[in-house]
């Protein structure tokens, strides 16, 4: 038996877990339209690499990534390009973002696919191919794979394969682990042998035997002897990659501190499901499994296309008449859809439709009473009313000091808050502001820098202009000085002497010739 | 009474020939004081103070020539940092002062523009693009948005565009319930 390690604090929200496993994965199919977001990625937004009315196949090329840190987007099925545009995205703004419309034409034809052996390939060639799959951490930070698989400058050790889904109502990972184990373990043993790690540990939270049960046949089966299942205790928020890192291995990590540097990596079961499919079948993501559940009809995980719009998923779960909102993501860190228009991204795990019934209103906001259940909670052992005081009065210098972006979100905090204070609203709101504020003061350095050096450029040509004239005014002096020391000079000479004398007394003249 | 007048004297001339050297060998060139009003000011070097550029204003800030409340650009949020490190009062804009405007990025209508290079030699961060009877274009990333293209311009083709919230740029909004009580609080740690 492993010996496992534990974090302060967690909560034990009702899970509601089980509405949504009673069935198994079913097939989201064909939705009438598509909008692909070219940025479902962290970094930067993938260049099109298609154009209005072309006719694509599904798997092929939407965007290609630009930049270090990016990843590719694929057409999730085969039909015609309609628009590329700025359409409203499932992203807490409700702002627009650069979009790919395409309209299905039924046949789902696949674009070519080539399998490639993980074994006879370099690991850097694997890279690149995950890169272009569009392989991105599907636990919800949707940042690049291949970056994470790239060995640092300390070995990496241990691979964490994070299979714990803490979060209440979200049940796509454990409909997973249940129904494609395989996939999943083969995925996460070409990872392994990409970094070059010693061990693979998979974490399951206790509460999904079935997923445990199904994880370690799949490990006995394809005889992965560097691979354990590890079962984690369920406590919210122990699927966190740092609280699970913490569990498995007894390392912590702080805020700005790479996992690597500490000798371990850790990836979703999705993400490593995903690579499996990439690199064993050709295939790029195109698609997820998502959790539909909360007041609808038939709770129930699908296999959803990115691009899929919500409305469509959830009229196949029977969303029910009272539903007032969609929040994508669980009830503790998920955000509020601004719309049901929005369409299924490579970030989006689960879709709960709340009603009043469901998600009171919440309560009205009271003064903190220094209570301290906050700090009891914290999972990241941070003093959350000390970081509220300070994001309430703008005090932002002051919240870094006090380690606020060691805070994960995970919203704790603000549900054991007896004020009903939303705690993360503020930690957000607070993060925003120094980010934006380090981003002003980025381009006021870099303007400084400009400036000082157009002031410089304008001073040197100045000098230059000076010194080319000092120059002429010497030689014409020195000129005259040679004619007068030569009398009966011949008539040519006299005149190049008359110029330069020309010259001196206009300066002016002279240099605009030039 | 002679022992002690030497030693004295002997410890005088020691300990000034020490500060003689470290004022030579630690000599801090130039105002420190510039430096961090320099820093806090938003670098558009749009020249709204009446000074050409955010050094001179800063230069005029540290000699107690000029207010600190002339930077449209830094918004109130530049006057009380600039309030803050001097240990003055936050005083509102002048009523000479240009009232604080959006971010925004100068654009040339690249069909109208002559190729004149007026508002090359204008800009103050090198953010303009051409030659002599060429068209000219803006580097968005690195226009500061201080107009001063906008006024040499013969032909009027450079306006100025607001600068637009987007995905990456967007930021979270203060909890808007608690906006009311916050008011409060302001007043109150004002007056502590």
């Amino acid at each position: 038996m492993r010996k496992l390690y534990h974090f302060n604090g967690g909560v034990h929200p009702p899970t509601h877990k089980t509405e949504s496993t009673q069935t198994p994965i079913a097939q989201a199919g064909l939705p009438s339209r598509l909008v692909v977001p070219l940025h479902q990625h962290a970094g930067s937004t993938a260049k099109p690499t298609v154009q209005v009315g072309d006719r694509v196949l599904k798997g092929q090329l939407f965007g290609m990534p630009q930049g270090s840190v990016s990843s590719a987007v694929h057409a999730p099925t085969s039909g015609t390009v309609t628009a590329i545009d700025m359409q409203v995205v499932a992203h807490s703004s409700g702002l627009a973002d650069l979009c790919v419309t395409l309209l299905p034409d039924g046949r789902d034809e696949w674009a070519p696919r080539v399998s490639t052996n993980y074994l006879s390939t370099p690991p850097e060639e694997l890279r690149l191919l995950l890169r272009l799959s569009g392989v991105v951490g599907l636990g919800g930070a949707v940042f690049p794979s291949d970056l994470k698989l790239r060995p640092g400058k300390h070995k990496v050790t241990t691979l964490v394969v994070n299979g714990a889904e803490c979060e209440p109502y979200i049940t796509c990972d454990d409909m997973l682990m249940r129904e494609r184990a395989g996939e999943i373990v083969r995925g996460a043993e070409m990872m392994r042998y990409m970094l070059d790690a010693d061990e693979v540990l998979i974490g399951i939270e206790d509460n999904k035997s079935e997923a445990i049960a199904a994880m370690q046949k799949a490990v006995s089966e394809n005889n992965f002897s560097r691979m354990e299942v590890v079962t984690v205790p369920t406590i919210y928020p122990g699927g966190g990659a740092k609280q699970l890192i913490r569990v498995l291995t007894g390392i912590e990590v702080a805020a700005g501190v790479r996992s690597t540097d500490l000798g371990v990596q850790c990836f979703n079961v999705a993400t490593a499901y995903s690579a499996h499919r990439a690199i064993e079948h050709g295939e790029p993501l195109i698609s997820r499994i998502v959790t539909v559940t909360g007041n609808v009809q038939h709770a129930q995980n699908f296999e959803v296309l990115i691009g899929t719009p919500v409305n469509e998923l959830v009229a196949l779960a029977g969303a029910k008449p009272d539903t007032n909102g969609h929040i994508m993501g669980g009830p503790m860190m998920g955000v509020p859809l601004p719309s049901d228009h929005v369409t299924v991204t490579k970030a989006t795990n689960c879709i709960i439709e709340s009603s009043p019934a469901l998600f009171p209103p919440p309560l009205p906001e009271m003064p903190c009473i220094r209570c301290t259940r906050c700090v009891e909670v914290c999972p990241a052992d941070l003093q959350p009313q000390d970081l509220y005081w300070f994001a309430k009065s703008k005090n932002f210098g002051k919240a870094q000091e006090f380690s606020l972006f060691d805070c994960i979100e995970c919203g704790s905090c603000s549900y054991v808050c007896p004020s009903s204070i939303p705690l993360v609203q503020y930690y957000r709101f607070a993060k925003s502001e120094i980010w934006a504020n380090e981003r002003e003061k980025e381009a006021a350095n870099l303007a400084r820098e400009r400036h000082e050096f157009h002031l410089m450029r304008i001073e040197r040509d100045k000098q230059d202009k000076a010194e080319k004239l000092a120059q002429k005014e010497k030689a014409a002096l020195a000129a005259k000085a040679a004619a007068a020391a030569q009398p009966g000079t011949d008539a040519a000479a006299i005149d190049t002497l008359r110029a330069q004398v020309r010259e001196i007394a206009h300066p002016d003249a002279g240099l605009n010739k030039e | 009474m002679l022992t002690a007048l030497l030693v004295m004297s002997a410890l005088a001339l020691l300990l000034g020939a020490v500060l003689g050297f470290s004022a030579i060998k630690f000599k801090v060139e130039g105002n420190p004081l510039v430096d961090k009003i320099d820093a806090i000011l938003p670098q558009t070097q749009c020249g709204q103070c009446s000074y050409p550029g955010c050094k001179p204003y800063a230069t005029a800030i540290a000699a107690g020539e000029a207010d600190i409340n002339r930077c449209p650009p830094g918004g109130e949020e530049g006057i009380r940092k600039l309030a803050e490190l001097l240990g003055r009062d936050f005083i509102p804009f002048g009523e000479d002062t240009a009232a604080p405007k959006p971010k925004s990025v100068a654009f040339i209508d690249e069909n109208i523009c002559i190729g004149c290079t007026l508002c090359i030699q204008a800009c103050p961060v090198d953010a303009i693009a051409g030659a002599a009877k060429q068209m000219h274009t803006i580097i968005e990333s690195e226009c500061t948005g201080c107009e001063l293209c906008v006024a040499p311009c013969p032909v009027d083709c450079i306006s100025m565009v607001v600068i637009r919230e987007n995905i990456s740029t967007w930021k979270f909004q203060y909890p808007a319930a608690a906006v009311a009580t916050a008011n409060k609080m302001n007043i109150k740690s004002s007056q502590i």
